[in-house]
């Protein structure tokens, strides 16, 4: 008996954890999310009425917002991978003894707050910061031209928050292959880029595989980078979901904004983790 | 402090500000945190929940960023000690409430519950204070312990949304207005039509509070603030999209506006007057505040001492609001914050703290000054809602 019990003892505070903080809340955002407003009542005072064109109206109001949310953490994805990945085959590959220290510096930035990061982004690329007055002089950019509020910018700030989320995983993949098969490859008279496309590559498919759902996935609902570096034409769901919450004080469509981009996201991750084929390896 | 620019072109008052000779936070460090901490706001609930809260014969205020007099050297809150030293009660003051909606949203389901919320006096602005009043949400005050209550300004002291201040009392006034950087707009700001100029598109920010800033546009439109309907008031807002998808507004912004002026992101805003003295003060005169022509707007920020709060707290918070409402003590605080003192007899206090800030109409509004300062009616909670979702949207959010 005690060897069966064993097992489900150890899930428990998991499970517990799990069921307090994330299936609870669910649940409480689901009843919010068909609610309407009490008649007559005060701001902030709903009833539960199981209006489900709560969705609908949600998310044909917000279309853009969602649309741009998915371009956006899309292009950040992209981009983090195109740098991720030489930096962390660089590191797996030819640190040798720095190993250790370069990844310590990937990880360097968590040491200060995702909020200042993200801040120092908006005086880097601010009126005063060096970037502007550079691109200006070499006349990349117009005079008029700013860097901040701007899409521009929020990827940016996305790409470069996100980028450690993509390097370790891709890190860890890369690290495990055996240098031996790329000696084999070279053996078969495979080129540098064949011995990458058919060898490295795919060999590190689950990093990239978890490197770019670690990156998307927050990506497309954070509000962050697109409240301190955007401007109002380049708002995210996030931000919608936080002004729908904070300053309207209109939970059910805050509630069923939340859910619908929860199911967009699981929809996407599906379909994704079924074309790169790597079920065994997430 | 040194200050080696030309401040000829600054408004009397401003340059009464600015050489005044109290010491002032560095205010990017300040600013920085307060967007900062805004975002984060969203993602604690804080407080306890074991009724009554805090510890004994302790204080817990909730205020607004650079809302108090702050010693830079010793990095404290002199008149707060004071209090200390004087009561015997302590305080434990946190900068933490940076946004109306935002700390409503942090405490509201303590509040319906009625369990502590981890503060024992909050400072929300008129129209917040309004809905907590409606929802009953603050404490009545046992008069007995504020004798000073008779020394708030004529003109504050019976508001629509508590005739009485039975339960209010005015902390600061705050007039919303133009600021500006004074190299791109050396003439200043007076109208719309100066705000919305050549040189300030795509950098003008104006204030996330939408009483203030359609308000100012509003009164721009002949719009009486008192008797705004839902038609002006969506015109307005509509406007107020139009520039923001014409590329003239780059942002709507709480208290972060006066990063973006020292960045030079922003060149012109619609902002709050303490604010701007605090930021012109900081960058050698190189920014400047008016109220505009067609009027401004003004509101307040009421002591209000939540529900939950014990028996005892709420004697030591009331205790606190009585000292605050000394003539001495406002003035103090008015040198520093720089917004509307409420507190009457705090200007003769000023002669003796600085003679040229107790003759600024920003902190104590003569009888022109108050005549351009508006206040917007009080919306009925279906208008708060249809007005705030229609604000919002216009934001892109």
């Amino acid at each position: 008996m005690g060897k069966i019990r064993t097992p489900y003892l150890l899930l428990l505070p998991g499970f517990g954890f799990l069921f307090t903080f994330f299936i609870l809340p669910i649940i409480n955002l689901a009843q919010t999310s068909t609610q309407t407003p009490v008649g007559g009542g005060d701001t902030g005072q709903y009833e539960q009425t199981l209006r489900f064109s709560n969705y609908v109206d949600a998310f044909v109001e917000n279309k853009e917002q969602f649309g741009r949310s998915f371009v956006y953490a899309l292009i950040a994805t992209l981009l983090a991978l195109a740098i991720a990945y030489p930096l962390a085959y660089a590191i797996a590959f030819k640190g040798g003894k720095l190993k250790n220290f370069m990844l310590v510096l990937v990880i360097a930035p968590f040491f200060t707050s995702f909020l200042l990061r993200t801040v120092a982004w908006k005086q880097i690329l601010g009126e005063e910061g060096f970037v502007v007055p550079t691109l200006r002089n070499l006349g990349i950019i117009s005079d008029s031209t700013t860097l901040t509020s701007s899409a521009f910018a929020v990827v940016m700030g996305m790409t470069y928050n996100f980028l450690p989320f993509m390097t370790l995983p891709l890190y860890a993949s890369i690290d495990r292959i055996d240098p031996r098969t790329l000696e084999a490859s070279g053996d078969l008279y495979a080129n540098g880029f064949t011995t990458f496309r058919r060898v490295t590559l795919p060999l590190s498919m689950p990093g990239v595989v978890a490197g770019t759902l670690l990156t998307f996935i927050p990506a497309a609902g954070d509000y962050v980078n697109a409240a301190i570096l955007g401007s109002p034409n380049t708002k995210m769901i996030g931000n919608v979901i936080e002004s729908r919450y904070f300053k309207i004080v209109d939970y059910p469509t805050a509630a069923a904004l939340s859910f619908t981009l929860m199911a967009v996201i699981l929809i996407l991750v599906t379909v994704y983790v079924r074309k790169a084929g790597t079920e065994e390896l997430v | 402090m040194s200050k080696k620019v030309s401040k000829k072109d600054l408004s009397p008052e401003a340059r009464a500000i600015i050489n005044s000779q109290v010491t002032r936070r560095g205010l990017i460090a300040g600013t920085g945190a307060v967007g900062a901490a805004g975002l984060l706001a969203a993602c604690g609930s804080g407080g306890s929940d074991s009724a009554g809260g805090g510890e004994a014969n302790t204080i817990r205020w909730g205020n607004w960023p650079l809302y108090l007099d702050y010693d830079e050297k010793t990095k404290k809150y002199p008149t707060l000690e004071a209090f200390s030293a004087e009561s015997g009660i302590k305080t434990k003051y946190f900068e933490d409430y940076n946004d109306n909606d935002e700390f409503y949203g942090k405490v509201q389901a303590q509040l319906k519950l009625n369990e502590d919320i981890g503060y024992d006096l909050v400072t929300p602005t008129d129209w917040m204070a309004a809905r907590w009043l409606r929802l009953g949400y603050a404490q009545k005050y046992d008069t007995a312990n504020i004798p000073n209550k008779v020394n708030i300004l004529d003109s504050l002291a019976s508001p629509s949304f508590d005739p009485k201040r039975e339960s209010t009392l005015t902390w600061q006034g705050i007039m919303a207005g133009f600021g500006w950087n004074t190299k791109t707009n050396p003439k200043g700001i007076r109208t719309l039509d100066e705000l919305f100029a050549p040189q300030n598109k795509g950098k003008i920010v104006v204030l996330s509070e939408m009483r203030d800033t359609i308000g100012i546009i509003l009164l721009s439109q002949g719009v009486d603030l008192q008797k705004v309907t839902e038609n002006q008031f969506m015109n307005a807002v509509d406007f107020m999209a139009g520039k923001i998808s014409d590329g003239w507004i780059r942002g709507v912004k709480g208290n972060e506006y006066a990063e973006d002026l020292t960045s030079g992101d922003a060149t012109a805003v619609i902002g709050w007057s303490g604010d701007m003295f605090i930021l012109s003060s900081e960058n050698e005169g190189k920014f400047d505040f008016a109220i505009p022509e067609s009027g401004g707007t003004i509101s307040g920020d009421n002591f209000i001492i939540p529900t939950p709060v014990g028996a005892e707290a709420k004697a030591n918070a009331e205790k606190l609001i009585n000292y605050y409402y000394e003539p001495a003590v406002a003035a103090e605080v008015a040198a520093y914050v720089n917004y509307v003192c409420p507190v009457k007899g705090a200007q003769a206090e000023m002669e003796k703290i600085d003679p040229a800030l107790a003759k600024s109409s920003y902190i104590f509004p003569d009888d022109a000054m108050s005549k351009k300062l508006n206040v917007f009616r009080s919306l009925t909670p279906a208008e708060e809602s249809a007005w705030a979702e229609a604000f919002q949207q216009a934001q892109g959010n």
